[in-house]
């Protein structure tokens, strides 16, 4: 497998790719449904959602009810709701996150997807894997691998018109 | 003066009561609530947050309601409950408020979720868990004598801003007994600190308490000119138990100059709403034409209730010492 370099990650160019990966995957699927991850992955979502003919079946999850460092640090000082607006019991789901890293965050999500009911398939997509798994967590989906330095985070940015960008950042924390 | 409710970073520690409370972490609390209310739809309702924690619920005076609604928002959030009905144990027995606090440490507590009839009580525990550096555990005040329900101001908060979305331009009228509302006071601290410009007591001379003008809130004992353009209105219980002494001549007389009829809510803005922290008295303090008409928001207030006190529960139990 062979890694970007996390400077060079062409944003517009991922999505693409991404779109093209989730398409052929869900061809045929049962009751197909996209569910982005705040907030990186809700604006993929949404734009897939639309690319792939599927606005009536978006859903946004905030996983701060479920993470695994609350006790550490808290709730955030900014929780978003969750809104999952179709049936979950039977549906094929393509969650969806912006940069795929520990894991931890995908594993929060698939918990709160089964309190709204049990999904017959859920399915990864991600921009960009930057490795350092700390979960046993695959994608599905994924347009670009890299990795970066343990205190740098990529961060997708969306402008005006939709567009993405990535950037990265070092840690603050 | 150090907020006792704040830890030493800012953080809500405990929740004493609205007085004070920084606008940003009553906007923390709102916001965090509105992402609550979607789980008690969901097959499954509720969240891991609190797995693990154990929250008692010491009622020192009797709220079947309030209790209950600590009790849910407690459960959605997995944490284990456990109602403690302190005035037929130990305290009957002669054991002190501090006695009791520290023989449910030890059992490992996280939470005391604690009603009093007398005012200070959740503050004098929380004190005494700094004193003996017990900083991970956590108080909420479910009401204490005259002082504070924060927990109902903030729920009233949530209610008034999913109504109206902007404080900054209302007309608030709380109406009633004043003068014995815990309710009345948390509401106006909070009111005030998130910029309600007019806030209006309502009530007889006999049932307002001095001092609310140094609050900022303009007294009306005529009802009819008080509710004039408000766009809230918030109904009090008329509190029999603790009416000691001839302040009321009788329901039905206090019903005629106060009670909320139709014809009185007519004055307000068409669009205004109409809230009630219960148990309301039917034909005492409010119609049943209005109580059930499409004003009212009470039951509404009973919903968003458990969302804000899971939020406030979540926030303290994530709060570090």
């Amino acid at each position: 497998m062979s890694h970007t370099d996390p400077q060079q990650l062409d944003a517009e160019a991922l999505y693409a790719s991404l779109l093209e990966q989730v398409k052929a995957g869900i061809a045929g699927a049962n009751e197909p449904a996209i569910v982005g991850i705040h907030s990186g992955g809700a604006w993929i979502a949404e734009r897939l959602a639309k690319d792939l003919n599927l606005t009536a079946r978006l859903g946004v999850l905030d996983v701060s009810f479920y993470r695994d460092d609350y006790a550490k640090k808290g709730l955030p000082a900014e929780v978003k709701p969750t809104h999952i607006g179709f049936d979950v019991n039977g549906a094929t789901i393509v969650l969806v996150d912006d940069v795929l890293y520990t894991g931890r965050t995908t594993r929060a999500a698939i918990n709160e997807l089964f309190d709204y009911g049990r999904p017959a398939r859920i399915m990864l997509a991600s921009l960009v894997d930057r490795g350092e798994r700390q979960l046993p967590v695959a994608a599905d989906f994924v347009a670009a691998h890299t990795r970066c330095a343990a205190g740098q985070a990529l961060r997708l940015q969306q402008t005006g018109d939709g567009k993405f960008s990535l950037t990265l950042e070092q840690n603050h924390a | 003066m150090l907020n006792p409710q704040l830890n030493k970073h800012g953080e809500l520690q405990h929740l004493l009561t609205t007085e004070g409370l920084p606008k940003a972490i009553i906007n923390q609390i709102l916001d965090t609530a509105s992402s609550f209310v979607s789980v008690s739809d969901r097959e499954v309702k509720k969240v891991p947050l609190m797995r693990g924690k154990s929250v008692f619920n010491l009622f020192f005076e009797n709220s079947t309601r309030t209790r209950t609604t600590f009790e849910i928002a407690a459960k959605r959030l997995s944490a284990d409950v456990i109602n403690l009905n302190i005035a037929a144990s130990s305290a009957s027995k002669g054991e002190s408020l501090l006695d009791t606090i520290d023989n449910l440490s030890a059992m490992h507590a996280d939470m005391f979720v604690v009603r009093h009839s007398q005012s200070g009580a959740p503050y004098l525990i929380a004190k005494h868990l700094q004193d003996t550096k017990q900083n991970h555990v956590h108080v909420v005040n479910a009401g204490d004598g005259r002082h504070a329900h924060p927990t109902q101001g903030l729920l009233d908060m949530y209610t008034i801003r999913h109504y109206k979305k902007d404080f900054t331009n209302l007309r608030v009228a709380i109406v009633g007994d004043i003068l014995h509302s815990r309710v009345a006071r948390s509401d106006i601290h909070a009111l005030t600190t998130l910029g309600v410009p007019e806030i209006r007591a309502i009530g007889p001379h006999t049932l307002l308490p001095g001092g609310l003008e140094q609050l900022g809130v303009r007294t009306f004992t005529n009802m009819d000119e008080g509710l004039k353009d408000v766009d809230v209105i918030i109904m009090l219980r008329l509190q029999n138990e603790r009416m000691s002494g001839a302040l009321l001549p009788s329901a039905g007389e206090y019903f005629r100059a106060y009670g909320l009829t139709p014809e009185r809510l007519a004055l307000a803005k068409p669009d205004a709403i109409v809230m009630h922290p219960g148990p309301m008295n039917r034909g005492v303090e409010i119609d049943s034409a209005v109580a059930d008409g499409p004003q009212a928001v009470i039951l509404s207030q009973v919903t968003f209730g458990i969302a804000v006190r899971m939020a406030v529960m979540s926030i303290l139990a994530g709060t570090q010492a």
